[in-house]
């Protein structure tokens, strides 16, 4: 490999926060033109690499370069000049003003002390056009679009800059499937303009599709870098772990019980569309769809967060609307799709993240014992195999995928006979994936819980469930059994609707 | 350093504020030497911050759910007018009191029940309240108000089917009442103050006197009790839950409405609380009295670790804010510095303060 010929070039580059070693390390070389797949399991060292080439953290040691410039960012603004953009998981839009006013915050087009709205548009266009999405209207508020427009319209942002190197954090975390495979080509006709893109994904499909070579980070440090077609998707998964993951997925098989939950006609406010489905104890019921079908919509009006406006839900004994709050003493919980601002309270402890539903259950007339708490939540992350400090430690110190497991813990904590689970491995590495899995099938085949498991990414689905139900613009299909069903059908479901029930 | 590293790992919140409170502290003792030292003059300054400290427990509270209370300056003002027709009428203390501390409640009852979005239902039992408490005038205050309290609770509850459609922001709700209660105080004394005949509990509230005056006693009770609720309580990390994470809490199943209803019937409990005192402080009924005082409540939060983004604050580290003001505002007076700088100090303490707590967290 020839430094020379590289773009991006990061050499033993180490960072510390206090006692804890971030980079140990680090050797990146990203050439003018290719995609890069940087791949780690969360904790691996990713972000703060990351953040040190946008500016966001210092390095202690070791040398960034671009185009053989050193570049050592005191901030992001300083980064940005020296052509480096990030597009970072959580979109950074300002959805109250329009796709023109976001493409060029900061920097507008001016005539004397006005914005100079003509050339605005007309630039705005342009920039729209480099991503494929020059029929939008430059006017119209962000607010308004899709999230995989949305994420075009970061790039393009970004992109109305010169970028030499251009740095994408799990873009496609919010988008479905049908919206990642044009992200993944205009990537590569970027590439081919001579952009150095380093593409971060937990996504392997993703990386094999897109990426040209890949850098895999453990513990802070480099542990493999190649060409993409010398390696399969098990020897980055090895790489990755640093040992090989047992297969992935678990189904022990099971006989389904008696029903827990059972939906006739359930219509939401404005999805879904008269659901009915029902899901036994000792099963793992898949919903799949994409993106703004409802999949979510499902859960959540199962579990009393909106409101239902026609139809039956019947959980056990008990049916009709129920309170997020009823529905926790009947012995159900949901697994939020957005860990950040629903699922957990960031700022709060573990042991208070956990006991949260069940407050009142543990109270002694209304009083609580701070010290007890503490202890049979340390119990239970252990049983979830939570890598934490003490209970007490507030619930953001710990990587996403250990976060995730704090909440699925919370329901097992609550005793839930039905498990309501909402994409429960978004922004989590392969290693949780896999003890995820390994929970829910212990839950459902062994515990005889009924789960329901919604996910974007099908072989998860397929790996995972017993049955599949899809959703498609607010309408579930009747369930089939995983045998009957592959990514291909299910994928036209998705996108046709009912009328694929005879295709497949 | 070793101590404070020692003190915040074993979690006890609030270091930087005792720090605080010591170095001002210390620096008028040297300053002002023994005019400011002197035992009589610790006690005045306990007394100068049994108002605004009780006023500020209950701040603590609402700003931990998220919330904020613009308008505990002009309850204060109004519970105390109320309080003061109610010993004017010949009634003793404890019917005052209770009167006054109703009074609070019922405002807090109604920053909630409009915070929450229950505005039709505010609107009726209102109406009916007010009615009955006006019909029943020639009773004299005490009875006029039980019975309009009474009788609007009993439309409040047997209302709670009606939808709650129409959550309003607390900045908002509270900064409407700020003006309103303050008018109300007004129309209650005609444009006028309230005196009456001195009472002897009253009075002893807040005279120095015994191990420490009655009044200080009061804050304590006050603030050992909300400290106990806020950390030890269902309740209370029910609201310490809803103001760190509104989405959150709502998916586990916490009662939002009823939680946030409650916070602020017992953040304004507290300022009704402190309304009594001001009356003992004063001995007059004062509807122009207590203003700006729910600004010094917040920053007494603040300066103890609250967070206006809600979640965070501690009872104990309020009060230690609300010391650190009183101790600047003494230890001024002491050295004999103008009433100007005093002002500004205090200002400079309270963005010192977040400031400080800021850059201690992000190390």
């Amino acid at each position: 490999m020839i430094a020379a010929a590289s773009r991006l070039c990061v050499r033993a580059l180490r960072k510390r926060f206090g006692p804890t070693v971030a980079l140990d390390g680090v050797n990146l070389d990203v050439k003018r033109g290719e995609v890069h797949a940087l791949v780690g399991e969360n904790g691996a060292g990713k972000s703060t690499l990351l953040k040190a080439l946008a500016g966001v953290h210092m390095a202690d040691a070791g040398s960034m370069e671009i185009d053989g410039l050193m570049h050592m960012p005191v901030d992001p603004a300083e980064a940005a000049e020296a052509g480096l953009a990030i597009i970072h998981q959580e979109l950074a839009l300002a959805p109250h003003l329009t796709i023109a006013e976001n493409l060029f915050l900061g920097r507008e087009p001016r005539r004397g002390w006005l914005v100079d709205r003509v050339a605005l548009r007309e630039q705005s266009l342009k920039a729209l056009a480099r991503v494929g999405r020059e029929h939008l209207d430059p006017d119209r508020l962000v607010a308004a679009l899709s999230p995989a427009d949305k994420q075009l319209v970061e790039i393009a942002r970004a992109l109305t800059q010169e970028v030499r190197v251009l740095v994408l954090d799990e873009p496609t975390s919010s988008l479905t499937q049908a919206d990642v495979g044009p992200l993944l080509q205009r990537l590569r006709e970027l590439a081919s303009t001579g952009v150095a893109v380093v593409y971060v994904s937990h996504v392997f499909e993703e990386l094999f599709a897109v990426a040209d070579r890949y850098t895999v980070m453990r513990d802070g440090e480099t542990v493999a870098t190649g060409a993409m077609h010398d390696i399969d998707h098990d020897g980055l998964v090895a790489a990755m772990v640093g040992r090989n993951v047992e297969q992935l997925y678990h189904r022990t098989p099971c006989d389904p019980g008696e029903v827990a939950l059972e939906l006739h006609g359930m219509t939401g406010q404005e999805l879904p569309v008269a659901a009915s489905l029902t899901l036994h104890r000792g099963e793992v019921l898949g919903v799949a769809g994409l993106v703004g079908a409802g999949r979510t919509e499902l859960l959540r009006c199962i579990f009393g967060l909106e409101d239902v406006v026609s139809g039956k839900v019947s959980v056990a004994n008990y049916d009709g609307w129920c309170s997020p709050r009823e529905r926790w003493q009947q012995g159900v919980g949901l697994l939020s799709e957005d860990r950040k601002h629903e699922g957990l309270s960031l700022t709060q402890s573990l042991a208070d993240n956990l006991w949260l539903p069940c407050l009142s259950r543990r109270s002694n007339r209304g009083f609580l014992s701070g010290a007890s708490l503490e202890q049979d939540a340390r119990a239970w992350l252990e049983r979830v195999g939570v890598k934490f400090r003490d209970a007490g430690q507030a619930i953001q110190e710990l990587s996403g995928g250990n976060q995730q497991k704090v909440a699925l813990a919370r329901l097992l904590a609550a005793d839930c006979d039905v498990l309501l689970l909402d994409e429960p491995t978004r922004g989590v590495d392969v290693g949780a994936k896999a003890e995820i899995y390994k929970m829910i099938d212990k839950l459902a085949h062994q515990q005889n819980k009924a789960v329901l498991v919604v996910s974007s990414y099908l072989p998860e689905l397929l790996g995972l469930a017993d049955r599949i139900a899809v959703v498609a613009r607010g309408d579930v299909l009747p369930a089939r059994p995983v045998a009957e069903v592959d990514e291909h059908s299910l994928l036209t479901q998705m996108t046709v609707g009912r009328l694929a029930e005879g295709v497949a | 350093m070793k101590i404070v590293a020692l003190l915040s790992r074993s979690g006890l919140r609030g270091v930087g504020p005792l720090l605080g409170l010591l170095a001002t502290w210390v620096l008028f003792a040297v300053w002002a030497g023994g005019r400011f030292t002197m035992w009589s003059n610790q006690e005045l300054m306990l007394l100068q911050t049994a108002v605004v400290g009780t006023a500020a427990v209950g701040a603590t509270w609402i700003i931990v759910s998220g919330g904020i209370d613009l308008s505990v300056g002009a309850n204060i003002a109004l519970s105390a007018m109320v309080g003061s027709l109610v010993i004017q009428d010949g009634h003793g203390f404890w019917s005052a009191a209770l009167a006054t501390v109703l009074t609070s409640c019922v405002v807090g009852w109604l920053i909630g029940a409009l915070v929450i979005g229950a505005l039709l239902r505010v609107l009726l039992a209102g109406a009916a309240g007010g009615l009955v408490a006006l019909l029943a005038v020639g009773l004299g205050a005490l009875w006029s108000m039980l019975l309009g309290t009474g009788i609007g609770v009993a439309v409040w509850l047997l209302t709670s089917r009606l939808r709650q459609a129409l959550p309003l922001s607390p900045f908002i709700v509270t900064l409407g009442l700020w003006g309103a209660l303050r008018g109300i105080a007004k129309g209650l004394g005609d444009n006028q103050m309230i005196y009456f005949e001195a009472n002897d509990t009253l009075n002893a509230l807040m005279e120095p006197g015994g191990l420490l005056p009655p009044g200080v006693w009061v804050l304590l009770v006050v603030a050992i009790i909300a400290s106990l609720l806020l950390r030890r309580s269902v309740f209370g990390r029910h609201v310490v839950a809803l103001g760190s994470s509104r989405e959150t809490a709502r998916l586990c199943g916490v009662n939002l409405p009823k939680t946030e209803l409650r916070v602020y019937i017992l953040g304004c409990a507290c300022a009704g609380i402190a309304a009594v005192m001001q009356m003992s402080y004063l001995q007059i009924g004062d509807p122009t009295t207590a203003q700006g005082l729910e600004l010094k409540a917040i920053a007494a939060a603040v300066i103890g670790g609250a967070s206006l983004a809600g979640g965070e604050g501690a009872i104990f580290g309020t009060l230690l804010g609300a010391l650190i003001m009183t101790v600047v505002d003494n230890g001024c007076t002491k050295v004999e510095l103008n009433n100007w700088v005093q002002e500004v100090v205090t200002g400079v303490i309270i963005v010192a303060a977040v400031a400080l707590d800021r850059w201690r967290r992000s190390k």
